[in-house]
């Protein structure tokens, strides 16, 4: 059976020559980082040229003033970069400012603090999912010791006002940090030019290896370690370094920024495309997020009148691999918080589909996408006592956004 | 997705029975599409006993499938058996749930259950 996966943000392919750039540190080259013998200079080598890739990708001169710190994860480098600056105490106070749609790993630990004593502030975001920078200047004080918000949303793609609001930061002497694992790769950041002071991305996004990801820190800002031990990553992250997993992240940030602007275009043209099929051939479809201002590889929509993980296994069965934010696909059991922060109506949060296309998606296979999530739409709203109840009474969600 | 048993896949795949009667003896709904899943079945009674049984269904896998499965169980029983009929059972028939789907999506039996009610009260049999 034919395949097509449109999941891409929660696993791709890891990039044939990324995958080569790895394997000699499998073999060959397997010495360890910190061995002061022969074996130990190649992989110190490669870990510094990883160094560089991956800070040529977001605009950071390494070596420099600068540092890159490699984590096993985004999630992990966001738990560095938080609990890190906190724990270094540098700025007194206690309140830390986010956003309402932010990613697990800065959400989750934010709301550990807020049970020492934090005073946390989530800023709303707009139907698009935009965080208003005047909210954010009002929220500042003189207790907040950092701000922490995303480049863009992993879920519906919404890209935010980075340099804003890093500016408005940096204008009360506040850290910034951003979480950039949807968007490195994928689109322009540098960090020079936005100002952030911290900033988290993975490989995995960007046809890099599972288990490889980095925390930019700019000079200055000062971070206590996660985990203690030895003096690797500058006594920051303590353990013998992943040498291959950190070598194809630099190679897989090395091609990204080589072909951003080709990689971008094609699989912005796909999603473009999808779209038109998608909201020409099926009726009571709706767009979450921005129109235009979004990652090239996001598309979300919501079916309205059915449910998420029923339409996610019937198109599975047709060989079409998405997610969903509804809260039967989620292990919480709870419906998307993104979409809630948007403003999608409960019942319409049940059926949304991220549809998250890859430079692998192919065209051609549009038309087969459309007709299948057409039929599994149609099937499942015959059965669906919402659908019923509109066509007898004509009530439907059209008009709420 | 979570692992569902085969039994489960068939009846989500080939759900049983479904639809809404035409002037139904009795109606029942449960759940609500904020949490997810929701149910409405409509039966038909006669001679006591439950002679056609159809639903909707707005909802995951499981709430499909335990569905279609109820409506199988209810049909042809009378009354009282049907009334007999739990979530837990259905969740036996299907060769079991995720442990996460046995609360929220396990609900064909209490909006069946809600149906034969509405039906009896209908005829005078429970006063509320």
């Amino acid at each position: 059976m034919k395949t097509i996966n449109l999941d891409y943000t929660a696993a791709a392919p890891v990039d044939e020559a990324v995958l080569e750039a790895m394997i000699p540190y499998f073999r060959e080259h397997y010495g360890n980082p910190s061995s002061g013998h022969t074996l130990g200079e190649k992989p110190r080598e490669a870990l510094e040229e990883a160094r560089e890739k991956v800070g040529r990708l977001i605009g950071a001169e390494i070596p420099g003033k600068d540092q890159i710190i490699f984590t096993a994860s985004a999630s992990e480098a966001n738990n560095l970069a938080l609990k890190g600056i906190i724990a270094a105490g540098k700025k007194k106070g206690n309140r830390i400012i986010t956003s309402a749609i932010e990613h697990f790993s800065i959400l989750n630990q934010l709301k550990s603090l807020e049970k020492e004593g934090y005073d946390i502030v989530r800023l709303p975001v707009d139907g698009y999912g935009l965080v208003d920078p005047d909210q954010l200047e009002e929220a500042i004080t003189d207790q907040t010791i950092l701000i922490s918000i995303q480049v863009a949303n992993p879920e519906i793609g919404t890209i935010q006002p980075i340099e804003k609001l890093a500016a408005l930061a940096h204008e009360k002497g506040i850290p910034f940090h951003t979480d950039a694992a949807a968007a490195a790769g994928w689109i322009p950041i540098d960090v020079e030019k936005t100002g952030v002071d911290m900033l988290s991305l993975a490989g995995d996004q960007f046809y890099g290896p599972k288990g490889s990801g980095a925390l930019f820190v700019r000079k200055g800002i000062r971070l206590r370690p996660l985990i203690e031990g030895g003096i690797q990553e500058k006594g920051l992250r303590a353990g013998t370094e992943n040498v291959p997993a950190i070598v194809g992240l630099g190679e897989a940030a090395r091609l990204a920024h080589q072909s951003l602007a080709e990689r971008t275009e094609k699989v912005a043209s796909f999603r473009n495309q999808l779209k038109e099929a998608l909201f020409k051939e099926i009726p009571h479809l709706h767009l979450n997020g921005h129109p235009d201002n979004r990652l090239p590889r996001n598309l979300n929509v919501s079916v309205e009148f059915v449910e998420g993980e029923a339409l996610l296994m019937r198109l599975n069965m047709a060989g079409i691999y998405v997610s969903s934010g509804s809260s039967c696909t989620s292990q919480a059991l709870k419906s998307s918080h993104v979409l809630e922060a948007i403003g999608v109506p409960p019942e319409l949060a049940q059926g949304s589909l991220l549809l998250a296309p890859g430079r692998e998606s192919r065209e051609e296979d549009i038309p087969y996408i459309t007709e299948q999530l057409a039929q599994v739409a149609e099937l499942l709203r015959k059965m669906s006592p919402l659908y019923h109840q509109y066509l007898k009474e004509g009530k439907d969600n059209a008009n709420v956004q | 997705m979570p692992m569902y048993s085969e039994k489960v896949m068939e009846h989500f795949t080939n759900p049983r029975n479904i639809g809404e009667i035409e002037d139904p003896d009795g109606v029942g709904e449960e759940g609500n599409p904020v949490c997810g899943d929701m149910m409405k079945f409509t039966i038909k009674v006669k001679d006591n006993r439950i002679e056609d049984v159809k639903y909707f269904t707005f909802g995951c896998g499981a709430a499909i499938a335990v569905s279609s499965m109820v409506s199988e169980m209810a049909k042809g029983k009378t009354l009282e058996e049907a009334l007999q009929i739990t979530n837990k059972q259905v969740a036996e028939e299907l060769g079991g749930l995720p442990p996460n789907k046995m609360h929220c999506s396990n609900l064909g039996a209490d909006a069946l259950r809600k149906a034969i009610r509405d039906y009896m009260e209908k005829q005078g049999e429970v006063k509320q």
